[in-house]
């Protein structure tokens, strides 16, 4: 499968990138291309004009930046799996980053390739959504933060504006008594997620749940956060019983997602189980 | 608009000039002739195209060969060393690692970058890092040893996992 032709143009900055996006018509940004080059491969799409990312230094970084763990655009699923800073400030974001595909794809895919793609089966975004993340964009306007929940507008779409590049991922470092867990169901075939749930659940001294953030991925158009089980979470114990009696509502009022793999009825269970599994996981880790 | 690039595989720099779209499977395979790099599904999953690119495990189906410019490329071909079998090479013959050995050349560089991120690894740490690699003859047993064989080797003579680029020809 060949894809159909193009100009190619390679960016050494972001700003070249954007001036290069201003100036061109049909273009696309190219980063890992694991998203992108399947589909021109397939010829679902077949831009112009591609530019190539990858070769921006800048953009490839995790670091600590106060309370905040800020990770380049073009940092691989590979280089946040094995990160230990990751690890140790957002462990539900390395956690997602190695459960991605396979070792091959990892080592090329992009968080922000991942984040701007938006498929509604991608890992990233239910632990984006858990962390309270934010998503750093930058365009000729200058730049603007975006928090998650307000970044995954449907299938397969963002609030990205087409002006704009991605350039960071920003999360707050995990702190006290808070416990973070990205369970998966893996597709046995393509490895995507059927469902994954990403939770950060905070505890008091006498073991009461403080906070509860939780995100869902694989179900729904988009990743998004089962807001009924969040509440009703918060302020329990933690037991095995009250968080299944929460989590019975993972997946109320979504339009559940349907394949040959998975019913809508086998995904919503799946999200149900999910949630009530990475909640107690997330709990038992916060100590 | 073709692209000039430069890419050193296996030791050998080449320029070529190329189309932006040209996969980087088929520069290998029709611009170089090194076809022992195999295209099994052609979509990203069974990696079968696996080289290493600047010492990673990729699928080169789903890579430009503009994207591999200035790259440093291992493939099988670049393997062994004058003749003489590279430890993975070695352990997929003594264990039986391949029956049609299609899925063979992809096998081995993913396990050689699995060695050189794990020089010791389980058995467990050996399905999980070839979990991009499809095999349909040898229900994976055999590879795995094989695998295991490479290890015990690579430790017994101190050697690195991947394999000093060797020759620095530069072509005209
Ligand atoms: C076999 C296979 C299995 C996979 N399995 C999984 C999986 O289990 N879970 C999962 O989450 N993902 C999976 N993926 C997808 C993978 O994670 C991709 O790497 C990722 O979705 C896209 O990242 P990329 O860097 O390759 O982006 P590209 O393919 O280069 O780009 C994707 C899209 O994002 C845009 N884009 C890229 N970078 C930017 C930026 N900085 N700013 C604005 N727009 C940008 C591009 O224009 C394009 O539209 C899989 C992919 C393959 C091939
Ligand atoms: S041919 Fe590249 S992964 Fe199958
Ligand atoms: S030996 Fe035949 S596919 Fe692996």
């Amino acid at each position: 499968m060949i894809p159909a032709a193009f100009e190619y143009h390679r960016a050494s900055s972001v700003s070249e990138a954007l001036q290069l996006l201003q100036r061109l018509s049909d273009a696309k940004l190219l980063a890992g291309g694991h998203s992108l080059l399947p589909m021109m491969k397939l010829r679902l799409t077949s831009p112009a004009h591609l530019i190539d990312l990858g070769r921006i230094e800048a953009m490839r970084y995790i670091r600590q930046d106060g309370q905040t763990l800020a990770v380049g655009a073009l940092t691989t699923h590979w280089e946040i799996e094995s990160s230990q800073l990751a690890h140790s400030t957002a462990p539900a974001l390395a956690e997602a980053a190695s459960r991605i595909g396979d070792v091959q794809v990892r080592n090329v895919g992009t968080i922000g390739g991942s984040m701007a793609h938006a498929d509604p089966a991608a890992d990233y975004p239910a632990a984006m959504l858990a962390l309270d993340g934010q998503i750093v964009a930058e365009s000729p306007r200058g730049r603007r933060t975006i928090p998650s929940v307000e970044f995954f507008t449907g299938i397969f779409t963002t609030a990205l504006a087409p002006d704009e590049v991605l350039v960071e991922i920003r999360v707050p470092a995990t702190s006290g008594r808070t416990g973070q867990a990205y369970l998966k169901f893996p597709h046995p075939a393509s490895g995507f997620a059927v469902v994954g749930v990403a939770a950060v659940i905070t505890r008091d001294g006498g073991g009461r749940c403080t906070r509860a953030r939780i995100g869902i991925t694989g179900v729904g158009p988009a990743a998004y956060r089962p807001t009924a089980v969040e509440d009703q979470v918060t302020g329990s114990t933690l037991d095995e019983k009250a968080v299944a009696a929460a989590a019975a509502h993972a997946a109320d009022g979504v339009d559940v997602n349907e394949d040959l793999f998975a019913s809508a009825e086998y995904r919503a269970h799946l999200a149900r189980v999910f949630t009530k599994r990475a909640v107690l996981a997330a709990a038992q880790r916060g100590g | 608009m073709k692209q000039s690039i430069a890419v050193t595989v296996n030791g050998t720099t080449h320029r070529h000039e190329v189309e932006p779209r040209l996969l980087l499977v088929y520069y290998l395979r029709e611009e170089l002739g090194l076809t022992g790099t195999h295209i099994g599904c052609d979509t990203t999953s069974c990696g079968s195209c696996t080289i290493l690119l600047n010492g990673q495990a990729v699928k080169s189906c789903t890579l430009l060969a503009v994207q591999a410019d200035g790259a440093d490329i291992l493939t099988v071909e670049g393997l062994a060393d004058n003749g003489k079998l590279h430890p993975i090479q070695e352990g997929f013959w003594e264990e039986h690692g391949l029956q049609c050995g299609f899925c063979t050349p992809g096998m081995m560089l993913a396990a050689v970058q699995l060695l050189a991120r794990k020089p010791n690894p389980t058995d467990a740490e050996i399905r999980h890092g070839l979990d991009g690699n499809l095999c349909r003859c040898t229900g994976y047993q055999h590879i795995v040893n094989s695998v295991m064989y490479a290890a015990r080797k690579l430790a017994e003579h101190h050697l690195p996992a991947v394999p000093p680029s060797r020759r620095t020809v530069k072509a005209p």
